[in-house]
């Protein structure tokens, strides 16, 4: 193990290297590039034994990644924004063809205007593809998401895609002291690669052919659905291992911080969780019992471990750095869809904010959850169920 | 040596049960790239009418290792394979079969891209002059005066040169084909594997159903595209062209049968104006200046 101060986006490159990952290809993007630029080093002077492909476009990026994994390696590709529209129809096909492999989502706003800046309408886009959809908060927990997204995909029980989200420039391009594991321990938690098929010269086994039986073709669709549900376990099972090997544990698909005694909870995933922490630690000093649920997995929907920490809960806050336009905040419309079947009575408020890159710093978490405190003890319940910030 | 019949193998990629239309060229083009390249071939299919022509999952009518891939992804996801073979060692053409659509139009910018990178593949364009899966639908490969099911009154852009473009590209071989001259195509086919690169081959495949004819005619219209020096056999190594040996006859302009000996064969040139006769006629010629010139 080394320690060292990294970028988001390197994290993602090393542990790509860390992975074995045989087979890269991507188009830049920014904040994506230097992901790109790492790999690229690092299969051509830093002795990773890795192809890079450099396509001419995002399409093409993942189609060559999704070529390399069916014909039966360790396959990887990164991007953002408008890259991922560009290759979305792909995302799909990898999905049903049930091929393993890893992207990295550097989570950034969709033009126009232009826009550099993070929020999630990108990743968020890919929730009902068959991705398992990991979202980082820091740095270190990029990279060690990364690594064992190989393990997760690559279970006989989920052989799905993954992708890890990581906000733009609040971690791609942000540097942290990281903990780099050594290539041994790598090697002793991540199997040899396993996928359901591999096409190889002189099998004639085909691909994706027209279905004679729909409801074959219905399974399939459903087999996708099934494969994210049993990936609750394998996630849970391998971020076990991956603690006992490193001492970072996550949680699994969810993290709760300060949740025991808490009377209001806030909901979130990505980078800004870590102000949402200190919001919490300000709110107590003030006398109001708030905790933070980390969504760490906004697929699979951890919604039996969203149920079990939002139960008796006197408020739930859901903060959403993208909206569903026309509905609500994605990850508010999974917390009070799984609440409705449970018959939990918990008022829930879905706050939209930090779109387009705009600033939310744990002052405005602390006023939002102060004001949300004020609300719901005063009324009972919250007088509206979506609000923009600001 | 010319490859004769008796050298071919025996093996069988086309069987019964697949999905063709009668008289469908393409399925005389994959029986050619069974032959040709046999146990080593992994097949990249992009959306045409190879979709439909391989059969009903789970079964299939075609004995080839196949992955169907999303229109304009063909060239991409070869890299990928073509890369994968390489790092794991194993022996294998990667092959990606693609109709005009998926070529020229709609998956240009990957085939140009993957060219460029000259990606160890093999890019076959079978080429039937229109979006035929789709219901015939005019595309950059049909040629003017066609009729289609776009181009009521005929299409007034003439067919986009795709074996000189790939050339432009650089890359290490480029081909034309015909369904009608298997071994010129077989064996164009086995030279190609022999190089390392992109190597690009353009079959020319008329589509009875598209270009209204008879089914049964499939063979004699293609020969007639030679014939009348409409489509030329030909290979492009070096940036220096070789006419091929079906075509070489019709270097000599007075040897080539009339154009409209093609055109009155095919419904779908039944009103063509004799102006765009002439224009073809004018394409033609010129197009044949330019191959001598860049054969000499």
């Amino acid at each position: 193990m080394v320690r060292l101060t990294l970028t988001g986006n390197h994290c993602v490159a090393y542990a790509a290297k860390l992975a074995r990952v045989k087979v890269v290809s991507a188009y830049p993007i920014t904040p994506q590039t230097t992901i790109v630029e790492k790999i690229s080093e690092l299969a051509e002077t830093g002795g990773a034994d890795m192809k890079v492909i450099k396509v001419e476009s995002e399409h093409s990026a993942l189609a060559a990644v999704y070529g390399a994994a069916t014909a039966g390696l360790r396959a990887f590709t990164a991007t953002s924004s408008h890259g991922l529209l560009y290759m979305y129809e792909i995302v799909w096909w990898v999905a049903q063809a049930r091929i393993p492999m890893v992207m990295a989502i550097v989570t950034r706003t969709i033009g126009p205007p232009w826009n550099i800046w993070t929020d999630h309408h990108d990743i968020m886009s890919l929730r009902d593809s068959g991705w398992l959809i990991a979202m980082a908060e820091n740095n270190q927990e990029v990279l060690d998401e990364t690594v064992k997204l190989f393990k997760i995909t690559e279970d006989p029980e989920v052989f799905l895609p993954g992708v890890i989200g990581l906000d733009a420039f609040i971690l791609s391009h942000t540097v942290e002291p990281v903990e780099v594991p050594d290539q041994e321990l790598v090697d002793s938690f991540l199997p040899e690669r396993r996928q359901p098929y591999v096409i190889r010269a002189g099998e004639a086994l085909i691909m994706g052919n027209i279905p004679s039986d729909l409801l074959a073709n219905f399974k399939m669709r459903e087999g996708v659905h099934r494969g994210l549900r049993n990936a609750e376990e394998v996630i849970e099972r391998v971020d076990t291992e991956w603690g006992k090997l490193t001492g970072r544990y996550y949680g699994g698909l969810v993290e709760c911080y300060r949740c025991e005694d808490a009377d209001y909870l806030f909901v979130g995933a990505g980078a800004w969780v870590g102000d949402m922490r200190i919001a919490v630690d300000k709110l107590r000093n003030a006398g109001l019992r708030f905790g933070v649920l980390k969504i760490r997995y906004v697929r699979p929907f951890p919604y039996a471990k969203v149920l079990e920490a939002v139960r008796g809960r006197k408020g739930v806050l859901v903060f959403d750095r993208s909206i569903s336009a026309g509905s609500a905040g994605p990850i508010f419309l999974d917390v009070t869809s799984h609440l409705y079947f449970s018959k939990l009575k918990v008022p829930v408020k879905n706050v939209v904010a930090g779109l387009a890159g705009f600033d939310v710093s744990y002052e405005d978490f602390s006023r939002i959850g102060e004001a949300f405190a004020k609300e719901v003890s005063e009324s009972g319940w919250v007088d509206s169920s979506l609000v923009f910030y600001p | 040596m010319p490859l004769t019949i008796r050298d071919l193998p025996r093996e069988k990629y086309v069987l019964p049960g697949h999905a063709a239309c009668p008289g469908c060229p393409e399925t005389i083009g994959l029986r050619f790239v069974g032959m040709a390249l046999g146990r080593r071939a992994i097949l990249v299919v992009p959306a045409g009418c190879t979709s439909i022509i391989q059969g009903l999952m789970p079964g299939s009518g075609l004995a080839f290792p196949i992955i169907n891939v999303a229109f304009a992804s063909a060239d991409a996801v070869a890299s990928g394979v073509a890369a994968a073979k390489e790092v794991i060692g194993e022996d294998s053409v990667v092959v990606v079969w693609a109709g005009d659509g998926a070529t020229a139009d709609i998956g240009f910018a990957t085939l140009s891209g993957a060219a460029e990178r000259n990606e160890n593949i093999i890019h076959i364009c079978v080429d039937n002059e229109a979006y035929m899966n789709t219901g015939i639908q005019r595309s950059s490969q049909t040629p003017i005066g066609a009729w289609t099911t776009t181009t009521w009154r005929g299409k007034t852009e003439p067919k986009k040169n795709m074996p000189l473009i790939m050339a432009s590209h650089g890359i290490p071989y480029v081909a034309t084909a015909s369904v009608a001259y298997p071994m010129d195509f077989i064996e164009k086919l086995r030279k190609a594997a022999s190089i390392r690169g992109f190597r690009y081959v353009h079959l020319h495949a008329p589509c009875p159903i598209g270009w209204r004819f008879d089914p049964s005619e499939t063979i004699e219209i293609a020969r007639l595209a030679i014939e009348t020096g409409i489509w030329v056999l030909m290979e492009v190594e070096g940036g220096r062209v070789t006419i091929s040996p079906p075509s070489k006859p019709y270097v000599d302009k007075s040897r080539r049968k009339p154009l409209v000996e093609y055109l009155r064969r095919q419904g779908r040139f039944r009103e063509i104006s004799d102006e765009l006769i002439r224009e073809l006629e004018r394409e033609i010629d010129e197009y044949w200046n330019l191959l001598l010139k860049l054969s000499s």
